[in-house]
């Protein structure tokens, strides 16, 4: 697991452009790349009463906190208005988990010192980057749920808690709320957006781990019950069946990365077994400890570090595309049929991918239409391709090329799809996390 | 209806040599209200965690009426963190959203039926049951919430720093509400905070802790009349207890120009001992401690008084001095000050611990 490596923080205290109506407000503004168009937004103002361009216009949401998102500098930033030591906290925790390579949106700054015009002071404000084609669970299940659409999102989300709590985070309010979607493959990859109530610490007891998941238990069967009580979901996704699917879903992956294994001394290819299982889960092991019992008899091995993400690691390396684990999977596999069928298998590796980027990969991604290009990921865009090249050589009884599956796919599928390169969450009104009492 | 015991409860992180709660023995009664109170690492998070089965005890039993649950896993324990991690969900009724939990934990119709009407009777919520939470004001959202944990009816409430997030003004009306919601569900709570006020003023007993240890467990008033040892006297009020260490002689107990009766028997030895005395329990007089006045901040029927003590030996030769807001003294003034009978507190200087009664 990689750590370390601090990015240089920078503080511009003092500022005091002027807002909109023309008053001037001193802000600070932490980043690790600060905005100048930042500036541009109206601080002075609270976040709930903010109008114009520079908003994305979505519909509202109640939450603990108000959340709005903005177009700065042709990005999407979700900004949370939040007591300045509870952003700053947030923010410092997002970055530790980035640098831990943890699934979670990027961290982009704290605005603080807000007042509005009249000297009254307002709450930090914690920015966030969009993540692009990352969906809220809401948005997957927009259309009409599919049971096992459900299934695979919060088998993602299980993935996702597993590997938060390998890396020493206590999350405290796991929920599908507080989690954002990518497409991965016809699965789905699940990230972290909100580290509010979270804390990184050494190594995390069973205690706090079935915290989580006990928190995660009621809050998506809570999630479950909102949207059948919405428009009603299929009988099929029972809320409670769907919340116990994420723990046990947990407590395999849990105990497959981390359970000893014990077994005679002369089954010593059971050491790589366990290590292919794990690759094939999509971890790498850094770490085994293997010890044996004074007689030598018996051998007892456990993981003791391991690090998601084995087979995007190994695509990056051949070929530099970042994408994520199950999209890297498939393209894998498509690279190593690539391979058999041009009989290249004694060739190195890394020249054959080389080749195949530049005749099987890029042919495909480098021709989509700009007006389609915001449909999907282009590695899910491939994934899909491959998956239509295989129904259309099922009909047809034959195999299909590549390309024709792309020609046909673009004009049968992809145009039918939502754009969902820029999909961001609902913007909420505040309601604030414990009793106030006001009436 | 629970009783709580920590009996010598120890928590060690790995790694670490000492302890962060170390042997904590605590008694809570059924219904009471008790806060764990200290400054930052002081450990009462980590004792709260502890009792909710967050965290490991090492050492140690932890007791939830008379039965030992310290290896139960938390769901096991009937306890129930409030006021974290809820959400309101928009398409569910208010009686919904309360009951759902308990829905998910197999609680019959019927029973949750009883249990969400009766928390909503509680919390004036009964009119708006068959509503969606954004008909409701911010305040009755927030009800609903606090009805979320109620319906679950647990042995015992846990709190940590719920109000840390709120405002100043916010914070002050809030804590009020949730002690005589407590006061009236009756319900055990262990609340934990880093700040003297909120836990003076919402628990009916107070347990200050300092590095892992436990420095004393009683009723406000008592913390606040009778403070065990030197760190109590200066954490526990706002301004501080004034403590310094003065000479004791055959006269008695120098107090600058007067000498004031002992109210302990023998001497700690070196002939000295650390004086504590309330700002508010100092009076102006013709003789005794010298102050200059360097600020004075007048509050209206008070004023604070913050001078330095006139040859003082003391590394930090500061003062408070409550005194009548009509007549403060001015700026630079010098004036002599006294303590009130039977307002004094003396400590071991080595030990910090309380001398005599």
């Amino acid at each position: 697991m990689r750590r370390g490596g601090t990015a240089r923080r920078r503080t511009t205290p003092g500022f005091c452009p002027l807002t909109r109506d023309n008053r001037t407000v001193p802000l600070q503004i932490t980043a690790s790349r600060p905005d100048p168009a930042l500036l541009d937004l109206p601080w002075g103002t609270p976040l709930e009463d903010w109008e114009g361009p520079y908003l994305a216009h979505l519909p509202r949401g109640i939450s603990r906190h108000v959340v709005r998102f903005v177009k700065v500098s042709g990005r999407v930033l979700a900004v949370k208005e939040i007591k300045e030591e509870i952003a700053r906290q947030e923010y410092g925790l997002l970055r530790q988990l980035r640098r831990l390579e943890q699934p979670t949106v990027k961290p982009f700054g704290v605005i603080s010192g807000r007042t509005t015009p009249e000297g009254q002071p307002l709450d930090a404000c914690l920015l966030t980057r969009h993540l692009k084609f990352a969906l809220p669970y809401r948005a997957v299940f927009s259309q009409r749920i599919q049971p096992d659409t459900a299934r695979r999102l919060l088998d993602a989300l299980a993935v996702l808690l597993v590997r938060l709590h390998l890396a020493g985070f206590w999350w405290g309010d796991v929920s599908l709320s507080n989690t954002l979607f990518r497409r991965d493959a016809g699965s789905f990859s699940a990230y972290l957006v909100d580290a509010e109530t979270g804390q990184l610490l050494p190594t995390l007891t069973r205690g706090q781990r079935d915290h989580d998941l006990e928190i995660a238990r009621v809050n998506i069967a809570g999630e479950f019950m909102d949207l059948a009580a919405m428009d009603g979901t299929p009988e099929d996704l029972d809320p409670i069946t769907m919340s116990q699917r994420v723990i046990d879903r947990y407590e395999q992956l849990w105990g497959e990365l981390t359970g000893a294994e014990n077994f005679a001394s002369e089954q010593r290819w059971r050491v790589d077994e366990r290590i292919r299982r794990l690759n094939a889960l999509g971890f790498d092991v850094d770490e085994l400890s293997l010890s044996t019992d004074l007689a030598g008899t018996s051998i007892q091995i456990q993981p003791k570090v391991v690090d998601a993400g084995h087979h995007s690691r190994r695509l990056m390396r051949l070929t530099g595309l970042d994408v994520q684990e199950n999209q890297a999977r498939r393209l894998l596999n498509d690279l190593d049929s690539y391979r058999a069928g041009q009989g290249r298998q004694t060739e190195s590796e890394e020249i054959v991918a080389h080749d195949w980027m530049a005749h099987v990969y890029e042919p495909i991604v480098s021709n989509v239409p700009p007006d389609l290009a915001g449909k999907l990921e282009p590695a899910e865009i491939f994934h899909e391709v491959l998956e239509h090249r295989w129904y259309m050589s099922e009909k047809a009884g034959r195999d299909v090329t590549t390309l024709w599956a792309f020609v046909d796919y673009l004009n049968t599928v992809l145009p039918k799809k939502r754009d969902e390169e820029a999909i961001v969450g609902v913007d909420t009104v505040e309601m604030p996390v414990v009793a106030m009492f006001d009436d | 209806m629970a009783t709580v015991r920590f009996d010598h409860a120890t928590r060690t992180y790995p790694g670490n040599d000492k302890p962060s709660v170390d042997a904590l023995n605590l008694d809570i009664a059924d219904g009471e209200f008790l806060v764990l109170v200290g400054p930052s690492g002081c450990g009462k998070s980590t004792s709260l965690r502890m009792l909710a089965g967050l965290e490991e005890v090492n050492d140690g039993r932890i007791f939830i009426d008379d039965k030992d649950v310290t290896d139960l896993s938390p769901k096991d324990r009937d306890v129930a963190m409030v006021f974290q991690n809820y959400a309101l969900y928009p398409h569910m009724s208010v009686a919904d959203n309360m009951g759902f939990a308990l829905k998910i934990a197999g609680v019959d119709k019927s029973e949750i039926r009883r249990r969400v009407e009766e928390a909503a009777k509680i919390l004036d919520l009964t009119e708006y049951l068959q509503r969606k939470p954004k008909a409701l004001s911010g305040g009755q959202r927030q009800r609903v919430a606090m009805g979320r944990a109620i319906v679950r009816e647990p042995k015992v409430f846990l709190m940590d720093e719920p109000l840390s997030n709120l405002d100043a003004k916010l914070r002050v009306q809030t804590r009020t509400q949730i002690a005589s919601l407590q006061r009236r569900l009756g319900i055990t709570t262990v609340y934990v905070t880093h700040d003297q006020v909120e836990a003076m003023t919402m628990g009916d007993r107070v347990a200050v802790l300092k590095d892992g240890l436990l420095q004393q467990c009683d009723s406000p008033r008592r913390m606040y009349d009778h403070p065990d040892n030197v760190f109590v006297a200066g954490f526990i009020g706002s301004p501080a207890m004034n403590l310094f260490e003065v000479p004791v002689d055959g006269g008695g107990v120098k107090f600058g120009t007067a000498s004031l009766r002992p109210s302990f028997g023998a001497t700690p030895q070196g002939g000295r001992v650390t004086l504590g005395v309330r700002p508010e329990d100092l009076d102006i007089a013709d003789q005794g401690l010298p102050v200059t006045v360097e600020v004075v901040e007048e509050l209206g029927a008070d004023a604070y008084v913050y001078g330095s003590m006139d040859g003082a030996e003391a590394a930090d030769k500061s003062i408070v001095v409550r005194v009548d807001g009509r007549v403060p003294p001015e700026k630079g003034a010098r004036i002599h000050v006294l303590p009130k009978a039977d307002h004094v507190h003396y400590f071991d200087p080595t030990t910090g611990l309380r001398l005599g009664d």
